[in-house]
């Protein structure tokens, strides 16, 4: 797999630094959840830094505090980089400051929304008064990730993992799949 | 897209070998909890100056069993919610718990000195040595009781974290800080739940008050908890946040709250219990006891 990763990006362009090869390789690992997108385009995956002896640091923070997937994300992000070569890893956890669905990129949205999962919009604000309880009816618009339409409606707030509401498209009739804002 | 699905898999199944493979991660996973590493690896671990050591590791040990316990009473959900949503809303919530759980243990292990990991405080420790609030242990009752609870526990866990995030253990905060995100949703779940149900039909009227008005007495032993005021966290501050979360949903549910309440003699926090936590207990620790070195 490394082979097969070093033959797909080695087009003979200028050298690869040690750094930016180890970030590359850290940011090809997918999360296990959702391999459509990787732990980098996630947001999870927060740095990678080689010192000068050769080792490799890590960074990641947790999408949900009881995310189960934590341990098999930094497993395979360590076990990647030394199949890379790189003897010495160490992976970090940072929790400060928190993971928000604002950190999922561009290109990991357009991945989600492609695998028929829809996209958070922008998380909800902290304006430093307490967290207001909202009690009034809300809709959220969250278009249909396969068919595009407006009309749709959540079916549960808390889906197959912590991380995904449950919907459904009332055009094409399609359950899917929504990341919340957090 | 067919195409890009089979890839993603085979990205999915490599990562499973890869990580099956890697030695150093530890091939040997104990078969009882997640198996995994420290849940504060590679978090700095020193105590910052004029932390006080034992104050961190009490207050850490009495909001990591509030939500051990209640994770533990939510996953009783399992099987016997009414509906199969709420069966996953009420289990993923119980995670997010276990998920604070699993990280204030962490911290009450390094400040307390004992260096113990996670399954040392969930595992290893009898009913009276718990300190989370007796309202987390009492039977798991219907699905009223359940949203009623879980709708306090939720307001009043988020008033404690909101003012948690600020204080001066750089770990403590960041968990309080990454937990207020999580329990906004717990308790918007839980809010609309209860008001869906006292503003319901006659019978869900009914059962929403009686589990409102049991709820009660329970309550007094949050408001008077003055175990984060250390950190940040008085008290009557919390107890009023807490109070005005309470009355707004009471009205939007027209629920009525009683006027004059008893609350039940003691404490959870200095280890009082009711007999319901032993058995809950039981059921929690027996397989990891059976088997304290059990692997996979």
């Amino acid at each position: 797999m490394a082979a097969t990763l070093h033959v797909l990006h080695d087009d003979g362009a200028a050298p690869e630094t040690a750094a930016t090869r180890a970030r590359r390789i850290a940011s090809e690992v997918v999360d296990p959840e959702l391999p459509m997108v990787t732990l980098a385009e996630l947001g999870v995956l927060r740095g990678v830094e080689v010192a000068p002896d050769g080792s490799v640091t890590a960074t990641m923070t947790p999408t949900y505090s009881g995310c189960p997937a934590m341990a098999e994300m930094r497993a395979t992000l360590a076990a990647r980089l030394r199949t890379a070569g790189y003897a010495d890893v160490r992976i970090e956890t940072v929790l400060d400051p928190p993971w928000t669905t604002d950190w999922i990129s561009e290109e990991g949205r357009r991945k989600l929304a492609e695998h028929g999962i829809a996209p958070p919009g922008p998380a909800p604000r902290r304006t430093g008064g307490p967290v207001l309880l909202d009690l009034s009816p809300t809709r959220r618009a969250v278009p249909c990730p396969r068919c595009g339409s407006a009309d749709t409606e959540e079916l549960s707030r808390f889906g197959a993992t912590s991380c995904r509401a449950l919907r459904r498209c009332r055009s094409c009739r399609e359950p899917y799949e929504h990341v919340k804002e957090i | 897209m067919a195409a890009d699905m089979s890839e993603a898999r085979e990205a999915a199944d490599d990562h499973v070998y890869l990580s099956l493979a890697d030695g150093d991660e530890g091939d040997a996973r104990w078969a009882f909890g997640t198996g995994f590493a420290d849940p504060l690896h590679g978090v700095p671990t020193a105590l910052p100056e004029g932390v006080d050591a034992a104050a961190l590791a009490e207050v850490c040990v009495a909001l990591g069993d509030d939500a051990l316990i209640a994770a533990q009473r939510l996953a009783e959900w399992c099987t016997r919610a009414p509906e199969l949503e709420e069966e996953m809303a009420l289990a993923n919530i119980g995670l997010d718990l276990l998920g604070q759980a699993r990280l204030l243990y962490a911290r009450a292990g390094q400040a307390d000195g004992t260096g113990r990991g996670e399954d040392a405080y969930a595992y290893f420790r009898d009913a009276a040595d718990f300190r989370n609030v007796r309202l987390a242990e009492l039977p798991r009752g219907d699905f009223a009781c359940c949203v009623g609870r879980l709708l306090a526990q939720s307001a009043w866990r988020l008033a404690l974290f909101e003012r948690l995030a600020g204080c001066a253990d750089p770990v403590l905060a960041a968990v309080a800080a990454k937990g207020v995100k999580e329990l906004t949703y717990h308790r918007q779940y839980a809010a609309e739940w209860v008001v869906r149900l006292g503003d319901g039909t006659a019978e869900s009227h009914r059962r929403m008050q009686a589990a409102w008005t049991e709820l009660a007495p329970w309550l007094e032993e949050l408001y008077a908890d003055r175990t984060a005021e250390g950190f940040g966290a008085p008290a009557e501050e919390v107890a009023e946040a807490t109070r005005a979360v309470l009355a707004q949903v009471a009205e939007a549910a027209r629920l009525t709250t009683p006027a004059q309440v008893t609350a039940v003699p003691g404490t959870g926090r200095a280890g009082d219990r009711t007999e319901h936590l032993a058995p809950l207990l039981d059921e929690l620790q027996g397989l990891a006891r059976a088997h304290p070195e059990a692997a996979w």
